[in-house]
């Protein structure tokens, strides 16, 4: 760890490695069955809600949408102001100029997709303009995909400039390559990308855009955590993780905290180092933190919708 | 005045090679009515010692020949026994009377002939692909023992030690042959064709000699994986299967021909994979 | 830095189990109490709290025990064999319905974490009796060209490392091949070996099929020596084993052993490594490394084996030592004080010999008896570390070069019942499996076990096979 660390794609055969599918879904599914209760469940769920990205990514977004989901962001329960805020508001560039305003000084964060999310399949220039003008309407935060079409053809080093390029762009602004683990075909890539990604300067290794399924899975984010702290133990640079896509309950979130908890350890316990990109999952966490707390089952209903 | 017949000298088989007893001893042996038919090595329980040392020298190589390989080899045997038929019939006969003679070589030979057509099946037979709960490839398959310990029957003399000597060697064990201590001299006839019929030096050790001296230090030794006693008289039982238990070895009773036979000699192996992408 | 994130306690409620303050012998369908009139505390090993008094059975007992069996194994040969599948199968379910409480049971008695006896030892208990349930009226295409026949009475005597799972692998081929049973479960864990019996009761087994005896060493060996016992099936150590042999030696007893080990667990530098450091760490630390096919000997190749190590270290930071009811503990108690000093004898040996300790950083409770996780790294063949079985949470660790050196390292033991492979390199694999000296080898993973996988040992790791067609053998003629 001592020399200096040259970003390069001959750091991902340095590090290398390979991953034995059953082996892993074994340990991921051992992982799953730790058993949170009590304190150590309040934690967690107050935990997942602080790294948070609340997202919403359609369509049929509108103004109205973000006003919604920024309030909710700020202040998750309105009638306990004991509960943190979000992390970060994940949503489509169009929108983010409002976001932006509407979050100012509130501590959430504004992400932006971008790179022609969510498949990607988008001129680079373009693809860099999109995070140009994201900056510009104030984002702080870049979801960007990576070419998945180009690593199963066997360019890695398309995919390797691509993520260079864009964290070049983003400067300053936190980067999170979405990997798109689902359309990958196997661990070992799924391995292989993290490590492209992470050696092209990736702030933050995400699994999926949640547009496909399989989204986020247990074994996918074991198995980019595990590359996470490898490229760590070689660099000493310290990657996050974001896992996205399906995640509705609280015990899910649980499942992937226990799996960083226990894979990357306790310094990863935080938004900078980790987040959860969900939409529905927050009301889930709210009612569990209540649940916790009364020891009485609550009602969706006194929850609100946004 | 007719011509006087030049005699054999019954040696032991070891290592491909026909030494005498490193002890230089010899004890008398008579045919049917008493008459003397020749003097057999008494071997030593360092001519045990040796003839392990050179079993164990032999085990790698035939047992990684492949199933067909080993096969032919058996088959090869039969060959030459049969185009010594006569010889054999002669030898069993002075050692254990003409009545039945021929038919013990015969029965010897097809033995082999059996057992050859044995070595690339009995995987097959006995061997499983086995249907785990999870996502594992798991295959049982028969290996060989390594080292086995042979105490012929007594009668017939012939007949009798093939029946046992080639299911152990068919599943690719080497193997340590006390020969019938009464009638030794078919088993030394049959090295002769052993060392002929392309059985590596080592795989097949005969010695002869007195029971009560050498099984008591086979069953004991160490370096053998599991012993035959089918010849092993009832006094002799009880403390050779005690001395068997110094290293756990395998006490293998004779039962009727059968692919059983060989597995009886065999190790079951697993081995486990996981399946994923 | 962020404040770590400490688990809270999740033990397991033990309201599902009802220990009694005392328990009989199960000898032809009863409860009975014990001729010689003694017993015994048995403990919880956690806690060193008195769980129940255990009837010793004398040589009486074992007599009248063994009569019993004489007299149940006729009733059960009086059926049909698709009959006898039935009552197999019947135990099979109703280990399942009661799955729960046999878990907690078995953690309490005998030390090992909750999870493992709830995932592990309890359903593929109850999968063993299915298993061979199923074979009872199908044993003609077991073995073709033969007519199996049971051997009568099986005398069979079970170690404490997995007391009901052990008890599974030894009366579930014994009843499908129609056969019946006196076991004896070991000295420490009887009290799932007892709650069997209750279910033996609850299936309405015929009276004398199953009979569970109790005692120590001493009424082991007069069931071993029992006339009228036409088979000995043994789990232990290979001492114990070699005692029992030479018992048996002429009396035409048959015999199966299943004995210790000091398997092999060998990564190749082009291994999976994280699933290779899980598979090392669940190959010595599973069940406190109280396995007779552990994982005991890392064999690692040079060119990774600092890194591996390092990773490996860092991995035994997160393993939970504690309450084995606890659903979150990873390492339970050893099994009794006598087993915990002679793990701490042999790791003084180590220590002494110059091989350099590792231990986990954990806490170790007041009470009870524990040994961390421990790793010996610097070992060589010629330690005692790297020959003797520990029979505990303790592993030593040996490089090598070649695939060569590795195979002969690896069967360079009088033990040999398992042996690990982890390579990425397919014919790697099947090489090495040819050539380790092993009743069971798993290649990039470790710590498997089936009832349709034949277990057992080469060498004085004991002879015949438990699991699997192959497991029928031992139980007919």
């Amino acid at each position: 760890m001592g020399e200096t660390v040259t970003f390069d794609l001959g750091l991902v055969d340095r590090i290398g490695g390979s991953v034995d599918a059953v082996g892993l879904e074994d340990r991921a599914g051992a992982l799953a069955k730790r058993s949170i209760k009590k304190e150590s469940k309040l934690f967690a769920l107050e935990l997942a809600i602080r790294c948070c990205d609340l997202t919403t990514l359609e369509g049929s977004d509108t103004p109205g949408k973000i006003r919604q989901l920024a309030s909710k962001a700020k202040r998750p329960k309105a009638s306990d102001p004991n509960i943190p805020h979000v992390a970060a508001l994940c949503i489509y560039p169009r929108l983010v100029s409002l976001a932006a305003e509407l979050l100012k000084g509130s501590g959430v964060k504004v992400a932006s997709v971008a790179t022609g999310f969510p498949s990607g399949q988008v001129p680079l220039d373009l693809r860099l303009e999109e995070i140009e003008r994201a900056l510009a309407d104030g984002a702080d935060e870049l979801d960007i995909v990576i070419s998945r079409g180009a690593l199963l053809a066997g360019q890695e080093e398309v995919v390797f400039e691509e993520v260079a390029e864009s964290k070049r762009v983003a400067g300053g602004a936190h980067v999170k390559a979405i990997l798109e683990t689902g359309e990958l075909g196997s661990y070992d890539r799924i391995r292989r990308a993290s490590l492209i990604a992470m050696a092209a300067g990736a702030d933050v290794i995400k699994t999926s855009t949640g547009k496909i399924s399989p989204a986020s899975t247990l074994p996918a984010a074991l198995c980019m955590a595990e590359a996470i702290r490898d490229f760590g133990d070689a660099t000493g640079v310290a990657v996050g993780l974001k896992v996205a896509g399906g995640i509705r309950a609280s015990k899910d979130a649980i499942r992937y905290l226990v799996i960083v908890n226990e894979t990357l350890g306790p310094d990863w316990l935080t938004p900078d180092r980790f987040r959860i990109g969900a939409s529905s999952l927050l009301n889930d966490l709210l009612m569990q933190i209540d649940f916790q707390r009364s020891g009485v089952y609550s009602d969706p209903d006194r929850y609100t919708l946004d | 005045m007719s011509r006087v017949d030049v005699r054999k000298t019954y040696k032991l088989y070891i290592g491909g090679d026909f030494p005498r007893s490193e002890s230089g001893r010899s004890y008398e042996v008579v045919g049917p009515k008493d008459e003397f038919l020749a003097n057999a090595v008494r071997a030593s329980r360092k001519d045990v010692r040796d003839a392990v040392v050179a079993a164990h020298k032999a085990r790698a190589g035939w047992s990684s020949l492949t199933a067909y390989n080993r096969g032919q080899v058996l088959y090869r045997v039969a060959e030459i026994m049969e185009s010594r038929h006569s010889d054999l019939a002669e030898e069993v006969a002075r050692s254990e009377g003409r009545r039945g003679a021929g038919k013990q070589v015969d029965e010897a030979i097809d033995a082999w002939v059996w057992y050859a057509g044995w070595t690339d099946k009995v995987a097959q037979v006995m061997g499983n692909l086995n249907p785990v709960a999870g996502p594992y490839f798991n295959i049982s398959s028969p290996e060989p023992i390594g080292i086995i310990g042979l105490v012929a029957p007594q009668a017939p003399s012939l007949s009798g030690l093939v029946s046992r000597l080639a299911p152990i060697i068919c599943g690719g064990n080497a193997v340590v042959v006390i020969a019938s201590e009464k009638h030794p001299l078919p088993a030394i006839t049959l090295a002769e064709c052993l060392a002929t019929a392309d059985v590596p030096g080592g795989v097949v050790n005969i010695l002869t000699g007195h029971a009560w001296e050498l099984v008591p230090v086979l069953a004991a030794h160490m370096d053998v994986d599991a012993i035959d006693v089918g010849g092993v008289s009832l006094e002799l039982m009880e403390e050779t299967e005690r001395a068997a238990a110094s290293n756990v070895k395998r006490v293998i009773h004779p039962r009727d021909a059968s692919p059983y036979e060989v597995t009886a000699f065999m190790e079951t192996k697993t081995v486990w994979h996981p399946k994923g992408a | 830095m962020a404040p770590a994130w400490e688990y809270s306690p999740a033990p397991e409620s033990t309201d599902v189990v009802n220990v009694r303050d005392d328990y009989g012998l199960f000898i032809g369908g009863e409860f009975l109490e014990p001729l010689s009139g003694e017993y015994f505390k048995t403990i919880n090993p956690a806690t060193e709290e008195v769980l129940a008094a255990i009837p010793i059975a004398s040589d009486e007992d074992v007599d009248r025990a063994v009569s019993a069996a004489r007299a149940g194994f006729k009733k059960w040969n009086a059926l049909k064999p698709a009959e006898r599948a039935k009552f197999i199968f019947r135990i099979a379910r109703v280990i399942q319905e009661r799955s729960r409480e046999l878990a907690v049971l078995e953690s309490m008695n005998g030390g090992k974490p909750i999870k493992e006896s709830r995932d592990i030892d309890v359903p593929l208990a109850a999968a063993h009796f299915f298993y061979y349930a199923g074979w009872a009226d199908k044993l003609e295409y077991a073995f073709p060209g033969r007519t199996p026949k049971p051997l009568g009475v099986a005398a069979q005597i079970i170690p404490w490392n997995f007391p009901l799972l052990m008890l599974a692998w030894k009366i579930a081929p014994a009843l499908a091949t129609g056969n019946s049973v006196v076991l004896k479960p070991a000295e420490t864990t009887p009290l799932t070996a007892l709650e069997f019996a209750r279910i033996c009761e609850q299936v309405g087994l015929p009276p004398g099929v199953v009979n569970i005896i109790t005692g120590a060493g001493a009424t082991g060996a007069a069931l071993v020596r029992h006339p009228d016992v036409d088979k000995v099936a043994f789990t232990g150590s290979t001492e114990v084993g070699k005692e029992i042999q030479r018992a048996v030696a002429g009396t035409g007893k048959h015999l199966t052993l299943e004995l210790g080990g000091k398997a092999a667990n060998i990564v190749f530098d082009d291994a999976p490594l994280d699933q290779a450091i899980e598979g090392v760490v669940n190959g010595i630390f599973f069940n406190q490394g109280h396995v007779c096919c552990a994982g005991s000997r890392l064999l690692v190749q040079e060119s990774i084996a600092e890194r591996f190590i390092e990773k490996l270290k860092r991995r035994l930071g997160t393993l939970r030592l504690g309450d084995p009811l606890d659903k979150n503990t990873d390492i339970g108690a050893i099994n009794s004080r006598d087993q915990l000093d002679k793990i701490k004898k042999l790791v003084g040996v180590g220590v002494e010999e110059g091989a350099e300790i590792y231990q986990a950083p954990c806490e170790i409770p007041d009470r009870g008896f524990w040994f961390p996780p421990t790793i010996f790294t610097g070992v060589s063949q010629s330690h005692r570390i790297a020959q003797e079985e520990i029979f505990g949470p303790v592993l030593s660790i040996l490089t090598f070069r070649t695939p060569e050196e590795a195979v002969e390292k690896a069967n360079n033991t009088p033990y040999g019942l398992s042996a690990g492979v982890w390579t990425e390199k397919g014919s790697r694999i099947l090489w090495m499996a040819d050539r380790l000296q092993a009743g069971v080898v798993w290649a990039n993973t470790f710590n498997r076990f089936d009832p349709a996988s034949p277990f057992g040992g080469y060498k004085e790791s004991g002879f015949g096979r438990e699991g699997g067609r192959h497991g029928l053998e031992a139980y007919t003629k």
